[in-house]
């Protein structure tokens, strides 16, 4: 058994954690304030080569695996949850043409998505919901070498930003009546709709896309035709629900810094409120979410890269680390006292940051029936 | 212009987030830094960005070069993740405890081995002892100029450089030949983030590790017994707070307050 990070995971933690706090954190208030994008972040990301750390290096990516993506997302979203939110989507996006793409659509797109020089996402979820994927109502018609989609994707991350992304519509019925499409934003047809005003994660831009009479060639299906439902599902449960944790931990590792900062440096009845065991006990209970959040993460990140099915260690750390991501923000909040609700602190974006993140990808609900599958097994 | 070779001299400091775990030990009169993680010295990276700014100008070769204990292996690894051709780590328990002059006295000897170079960049002084002295004090040992303070460097021609220093209320613009040795401070340039796709190379990659074997020197002149330097007492500065409650009119008692703190030298 071998707990430890390598050299070369442990230089990764420190590049980014630099870039994160030189980069990142002086944007974090004007980006909560007013919900803008901070694209010369992203384009400073995009140079560095964090767009592409699950792209293989044959077209120009890092090739890095799962649990160095991990390392990056927790980093990151220790210092801003938004723009952890905005980058694993981007990996989400990308990871279906990685999986299943053809030759063909690797060549084409992968190196200008692992450069960033395009943005990505990927779109299942419909105002009908998200989680129910065989409900979706977009469809794709074939009319000669191109379908003609029709339909309104919603909640989408990047929904504004993305230039080549992936989507979902029906091409039929059931289980096997659902297929995966590249889609090129300069396709006629298709625009972005409405931006949301979320209440967390702002500055990473959520919307509509909007599909009327969208054309796109049929050498864009990825996969085979009927393949959608696996596909999507692959990427939520390999990567955007691990994504959306990776965050949830930066959050914690936030919460547990934040509230062990405050709590020394706060004196009450002469001296520092971290010497009170009340204090005492929420400091610890933020330290066990970080480290069994942590685990969780990590080893299920750990059985990806080993090629290893993990879907219910995925729901798991997901529910582990978004639930545990609220909770840990609500004690930092405690210790700060009323300073926790100002706005120019952390700890109140940190709990609106980790409201978001509980519905991403699946709620704790549905990685209950994940769970559920598994723990059926067990006797 | 042909190319241009420097060498980087850089220091492994403990992190500045992990300060507040630093702790003295009496008996040795130094720092402990067990259990402390280290950083690339802050300058010395503006001092890397430096060397590599010129190299992708002008071609040529970046060394990065550090006496400290085997840990620096992956500091230096790190200087290669941001661009550095090749890193040396002088290594030896010949060289701990080692003051200014006899860490420089090292370093001196391994930059001749090294053999040709045009320039030598460091950093213009440490986060953790910030003497400033020692890359001067390699200078002297190499018997070639240097100069402190470095903002700006631009190549007028072959060997032949201008650059801009910072003194204390204004600069100072100075030509000079090369080969040279350059302290620099942060406004010469904002130091690159490393590229990721670096790193899987970079930790793989080979720093070379010289002991006192592998040098040419005096072995009175290193480390702890060779350092002229004695450090007599190494403490914490002890905070208090006292409250004085000075009586009268205004008049009297501010003419009171002066006099008080003329007593106590803050005034």
């Amino acid at each position: 058994m071998e707990f430890g990070f390598t050299s070369e995971q442990e230089m990764l933690r420190k590049s980014v954690r630099e870039f994160a706090e030189a980069e990142i954190k002086p944007k974090v208030q004007h980006m909560d304030e007013t919900a803008e994008v901070p694209r010369d972040v992203i384009e400073k990301m995009a140079k560095l080569g964090f767009m592409g750390v699950l792209v293989p290096h044959e077209f120009g990516g890092l090739g890095g695996g799962h649990v160095s993506r991990t390392i990056m997302l927790e980093e990151i979203g220790r210092v801003s949850a938004a723009m952890a939110n905005t980058l694993q989507v981007i990996h989400l996006g990308i990871s279906p043409i990685v999986t299943d793409g053809s030759p063909e659509q690797k060549a084409k797109w992968l190196p200008i998505l692992a450069r960033g020089e395009k943005l990505s996402t990927f779109g299942i979820t419909e105002p009908v919901g998200g989680s129910d994927i065989l409900g979706i109502q977009t469809t794709a018609k074939r009319e000669g070498d191109e379908y003609v989609i029709n339909g309104r994707k919603c909640f989408i991350t990047n929904s504004h930003l993305a230039g080549v992304f992936g989507i979902v519509a029906k091409t039929g019925e059931g289980s096997k009546g659902l297929t995966a499409f590249v889609v090129q934003s300069d396709y006629p047809g298709f625009r972005p709709g409405r931006e949301e005003h979320k209440v967390g994660l702002r500055g990473c831009n959520t919307g509509e896309l909007i599909f009327q009479n969208c054309r796109v060639p049929k050498e864009n299906v990825i996969g085979k035709e009927g393949d959608g439902l696996k596909i999507a599902i692959g990427a939520i449960s390999n990567v955007g629900r691990p994504g959306i944790t990776s965050g949830a931990l930066g959050i914690i590792r936030s919460c547990l810094e934040e509230a062990v900062a405050y709590s020394k440096q706060r004196v009450l009845y002469g001296k520092p409120i971290s010497e009170l065991q009340a204090i005492q006990w929420k400091l610890t209970d933020i330290y066990m979410d970080y480290e069994a959040s942590r685990l969780l993460t990590y080893h299920s990140a750990w059985l990806r890269d080993k090629g290893e099915r993990c879907d219910s260690e995925n729901a798991m750390a997901k529910f582990w680390a978004t639930e545990g991501a609220v909770r840990c923000a609500q004690k930092t909040i405690e210790i700060f006292g009323a300073y926790g609700c100002m706005r120019e602190l952390a700890p109140q974006r940190l709990l609106r940051d980790a409201e978001l993140f509980l519905s991403g990808a699946g709620t704790s609900e549905v990685m209950r029936l994940l769970m559920a599958r598994k723990a059926l097994t067990m006797a | 212009m042909p190319p241009v070779d420097s060498i980087v001299c850089v220091k492994p400091v403990p992190d500045s987030h992990y300060w507040s775990q630093l702790t003295l030990d009496a008996a040795t009169k130094t720092l402990r830094r067990e259990g402390i993680p280290s950083i690339l010295n802050p300058l010395d990276k503006h001092a890397l960005e430096e060397a590599l700014r010129i190299k992708e100008k002008f071609g040529g070769k970046v060394t990065a070069i550090s006496m400290a204990p085997l840990t620096a292996i992956n500091n230096l690894k790190e200087a290669i993740a941001i661009g550095a051709d090749e890193a040396l780590l002088l290594s030896d328990k010949s060289f701990a405890g080692g003051d200014t002059l006899a860490t420089s006295y090292v370093l001196s000897a391994a930059i001749k081995k090294l053999g040709r170079f045009d320039l030598i960049i460091c950093g213009n002084k440490s986060l953790d002892a910030g003497s400033g002295q020692v890359g001067p004090e390699i200078a002297e040992f190499l018997g070639i100029a240097h100069m402190t303070h470095v903002t700006k460097l631009d190549f007028l021609g072959e060997g032949h450089i201008r650059l801009e220093r910072a003194l204390e209320h204004g600069y100072m613009t100075a030509e000079a030949r090369t080969p040279i040795l350059l302290s620099v401070i942060k406004e010469i340039n904002i130091p690159r983030h490393i590229p990721l796709m670096r790193i899987s190379n970079a930790a793989q990659a080979e720093v070379r590790v010289w002991t006192s074997k592998d040098l040419d020197i005096d072995s009175s002149l290193i480390g702890l017994s060779g350092s002229p330097t004695r450090v007599l007492d190494l403490f914490l500065p002890e905070m208090k707070r006292r409250g004085e409650m000075i009586d009268g009119t205004p008049e009297t008692a501010s003419k009171l307050l002066v006099q008080r703190l003329r007593e106590l030298g803050v005034m």
